[in-house]
């Protein structure tokens, strides 16, 4: 199920926020195709890793890292196009942001700003990307009404949508679920078994029951060090290599 | 993928030259101020370098740019001219301007506050020159009907129109102190049992003082700089005051009343550069100094 | 429960006439100038007419309206708008969305602070200097202008990034996910969003630009100019020309014999002029905050 061929590799990846050290040296790998968990309690680095992998560190002001970091073998640091690198990788923040532009064209914002203009073309990337969110019946109709006008469920959707506008090759969520309800949350986790078929989804949660339904491997993310990375069937067993992922996992901290 | 290698090299050219663009514009400002000195001194350094009387400058009172005979470039009684009438509005919009502020800010409700806020905001639009026709018109008559005075173009009706200009930028900044001072405080003062007067006077005050001084400094800043209002509502008097109801003339209505007759490049054409620098200079240090007291206020 | 003692009474009176002092130091400051305004209004209604607008001055400025000032001003403001709103929006967007905290961005808001704190006299020596004379540009609206434009950037430059650090920063993050450039992000989302906010600004320069006089003394507005009647292209670019400021100095001050009425209506016009746009400005303002899309 789960193929070899390395998608990320992170070796040892230092950040530091002024004089803070929010992520302390981790070395991991993400694989093609497989659905990559990180759980842990909130501070402890998941939302900068992400950050460093599709290059938005660098508008952080006071924030520098160092370590390596590959996506496809290619050192991001030495990318040469770094649009190029963020657009190969979807970003789901955890509060949906609909930009104040109607539902159409927040989806059709990513193309656009890559040089698409024919209007083809851009009409059915919208269609196909608002139906893999599973949005596209619910807007079908309206699609040229503002972005901001739906609800926190939809339009955490509409993120999605916009994240995949770009045809990326990685999908990263963020805690999607944070502003969302239960319903809506399984709907996209259904949508993100589909998705996993042809792309790499890393999937930041706090919800540790998410990443157990979700994930092939889970990694454990606490204080900007890597306690526990595996299957995740090891990590949500009875018996994790670190008592403390198996306190985590239930409850017993964090 | 399709997508890729859209991004031409041409559009990340086009970037490149816009940032550029961007950041030209963002350091024009800097260009701009020292544009201003570069010009100013360029007009008046000849003559600063040749034969400025730096002393009688600062000491003579005799100011006779076009005399035939003795010509003098003597500035103290414009110097003068400037201070007290400055002086003078400082005396008037301080109290005014820091009273006004602390009611909008401590003791007005919300409503009233947007409203007044906005009345200030219009009294700042008023053109200097429309002050200078209301120091001519209206404050003159008032002044000679009050005092009975021979003349009501003086130091008391610039310092009055100067005021009135300086109260809103006083306002303005003096509230936006007394609003940076936390909410905690006013809550701690009130749960000792202070009075709005009390807690006003002995917690905030106190606790905003450097941004109220810069306040001050920016209405003195602005009163001093200022150049119509006092080229016509001061009268043309070139001496030292020995009373708020005798004619003045300014540092900024000396430049505005003589740059027109003077000669392009004669002396006192450049003595008016000269003048041209001092009060950039005055300016400069005043604006200065208050970024410094707001800027203190800040790291704490 | 609570109750009133001799100390508490007396606080509590004393507030109120703390209060009341306020009030009236308050008062002091804005009913005369409201009073002021409404007399002007009073001695300038006879002459208030369309014709008064739309005719030149005649007989050694005794008579007449104010034609050619009126547009003299209209020209000098929308020709110091179009040099100084992209200049103050770029360093704005500069300000706001490139520099980062350093003491470099430190200098360059102390710049402005001091652009805005140079005295007007000193602006027109400095327009007088460079633009007049140094350029070659010689007495213009285009000098006169350009030396409004600078002392008017500030203005722009601080309500531009009030405006623009109004816009959240989450939506500019989602655009610099989806591979958009700084630019990009800038022009399709950021600009169009605080557009209000920067249209305030400009406003509010139209306002300052209108009322200046000593700017433009030196660099392009002279005493005296009739122009063709009715004709909005009457003023060419390199022309001098008279404004309206320029305009009441000269006929209270410089001109004897002045009918009463005609300083009053060009003073009630200026300052008409003036304070319309601010209270556009104000509006506009109210609105913005009132109707946030987000």
């Amino acid at each position: 199920m789960v193929s070899a061929a390395v998608k990320i590799d992170v070796r040892d990846l230092h950040v530091y926020y002024g004089h803070k050290e929010a992520l302390k040296g981790i070395s991991f790998d993400v694989r093609a195709n497989e659905v990559f968990g990180i759980i842990g309690p909130a501070q402890s680095g998941k939302t900068t890793l992400l950050r460093v992998i599709n290059r938005t560190l660098e508008f952080v002001a006071e924030a520098r890292y160092k370590g390596q970091v590959r996506v496809d073998q290619e050192d991001i640091r030495q990318v040469r196009n770094v649009f190029e690198l963020r657009r190969k990788i979807g970003m789901v923040a955890p509060l949906p942001v609909g930009l104040p532009l109607t539902i159409y064209d927040n989806v059709a914002f990513a193309p656009r700003m890559a040089g698409i203009r024919n209007r083809e073309e851009l009409d059915s990337r919208v269609e196909q990307c608002l139906r893999q969110a599973a949005l596209w019946d619910e807007v079908k109709d309206r699609l040229n009404t503002l972005g901001t006008r739906l609800s926190g469920g939809q339009q955490q959707r509409l993120t999605i949508a916009r994240a995949l506008s770009h045809q990326p090759e990685i999908l990263c969520l963020d805690e999607f679920s944070i502003a969302i309800d239960p319903v809506t949350t399984m709907r996209i986790e259904e949508v993100l078994k589909e998705l996993c078929r042809s792309m790499t989804i890393i999937l930041v949660t706090n919800l540790v029951q998410q990443a157990r339904r979700l994930a092939n491997r889970t990694m454990f993310l606490f204080e900007g060090e890597i306690v526990e990375l595996d299957d995740t069937e090891v990590i949500f067993s009875d018996h994790p290599a670190q008592q403390k992922t198996y306190d985590y996992v239930n409850g017993i901290f964090g | 993928m399709k997508m890729r290698g859209m991004f031409h090299s041409r559009e990340l050219l086009k970037e490149w030259l816009i940032e550029k663009l961007i950041w030209i514009c963002g350091i024009s400002a800097i260009f701009f101020v020292f544009g201003i000195f570069f010009f100013v001194f360029r007009e008046g350094a000849d003559y600063l370098l040749r034969g400025f009387h730096i002393r009688e400058f600062f000491t003579s009172i005799e100011w006779y740019p076009t005399s035939r005979t003795q010509v003098r470039y003597g500035a103290l009684a414009l110097i003068t001219g400037t201070f007290s009438v400055t002086l003078l509005a400082m005396f008037i919009a301080v109290p005014f301007g820091l009273g006004t502020a602390i009611f909008i800010s401590e003791f007005c409700s919300p409503r009233a506050r947007e409203a007044l806020k906005i009345i200030i905001e219009l009294l700042a639009a008023i053109p200097s020159v429309v002050w200078g026709f209301i120091g001519l018109t209206v404050m003159n008559s008032l002044i000679i009907h009050l005092f009975n005075a021979p003349l009501g173009l003086n130091v008391l009706n610039g310092g009055i129109i100067l005021a009135l200009m300086s109260v809103p930028i006083i306002v303005s900044i003096g509230e936006d102190a007394l609003k940076a001072v936390p909410e905690s405080y006013r809550e701690a003062a009130t749960a000792l049992g202070c009075t709005r007067w009390q807690m006003t006077f002995r917690v905030l005050l106190p606790a905003a003082r450097n941004g109220l001084l810069a306040a001050v400094l920016l209405g003195v800043g602005r009163a001093a700089g200022e150049t119509m209002a006092v080229l016509m509502a001061t009268g043309h008097s070139i001496r030292i005051p020995g009373g708020v109801l005798e004619p003045v003339r300014t540092l900024t209505a000396t430049i505005a009343a003589e740059l027109g007759e003077a000669p392009v490049h004669s002396d006192h054409y450049q003595v008016l550069f000269i003048i041209g620098i001092l009060l950039f200079s005055i300016t400069f240090i005043v604006n200065l100094t208050a970024d410094l007291v707001v800027r203190g206020i800040r790291k704490k | 429960m609570f109750i009133r003692t001799h100390l508490t009474r007396r606080k509590k009176r004393h507030e109120l006439y703390v209060k009341y002092v306020l009030l009236l130091m308050t008062l002091l400051i804005i009913l005369p100038l409201i009073l002021i305004v409404f007399y002007l209004i009073y001695q300038a209604a006879p002459i208030l007419s369309l014709d008064f607008l739309l005719k030149n001055p005649i007989r050694g400025m005794r008579d007449g309206g104010i034609w050619a000032p009126l547009l003299g001003t209209i020209y000098l403001v929308l020709i110091s708008l179009l040099i100084a709103t992209p200049i103050g929006v770029f360093a704005a967007v500069y300000l706001n969305e490139y520099a980062r905290e350093s003491w470099f961005t430190r200098v360059i808001n102390l710049a402005v602070v001091n652009l805005a704190g140079v005295p007007s006299i000193v602006h027109a020596l400095f327009g007088l200097g460079a633009f007049v004379l140094f350029a070659g540009i010689g007495r213009s609206i285009l000098a006169a202008s350009m030396t409004l434009a600078i002392m008017t950037l500030p203005v722009l430059i601080a309500s531009t990034k009030e405006a623009l650090a109004a816009v959240p920063l989450a939506f500019r993050q989602a655009c610099w996910n989806v591979g958009a450039t700084r630019w990009q992000t800038i022009r399709e989302v950021v600009l169009p969003n605080s557009i209000s906010g920067i249209l305030t600004g400009i406003i509010l320069q139209v306002s300052r630009a209108a009322g200046e006089t000593a700017p433009i003394m030196f660099t392009g507005a002279v005493f005296y100019k009739a122009i063709q009647e009715g004709d909005l292209l009457a003023y060419g670019l390199l022309d001098q020309c008279m404004a309206l400021s320029m305009h009441l100095f000269t006929i209270s001050t410089q001109v004897p014999d002045v009918p009463a009425a005609l300083p009053y209506g060009t003073a009630v016009v200026l300052l008409g002029v003036v304070l319309l746009v601010n209270a556009l400005a104000i509006v506009l303002r109210i609105k913005i905050r009132s109707r946030k899309k987000w």
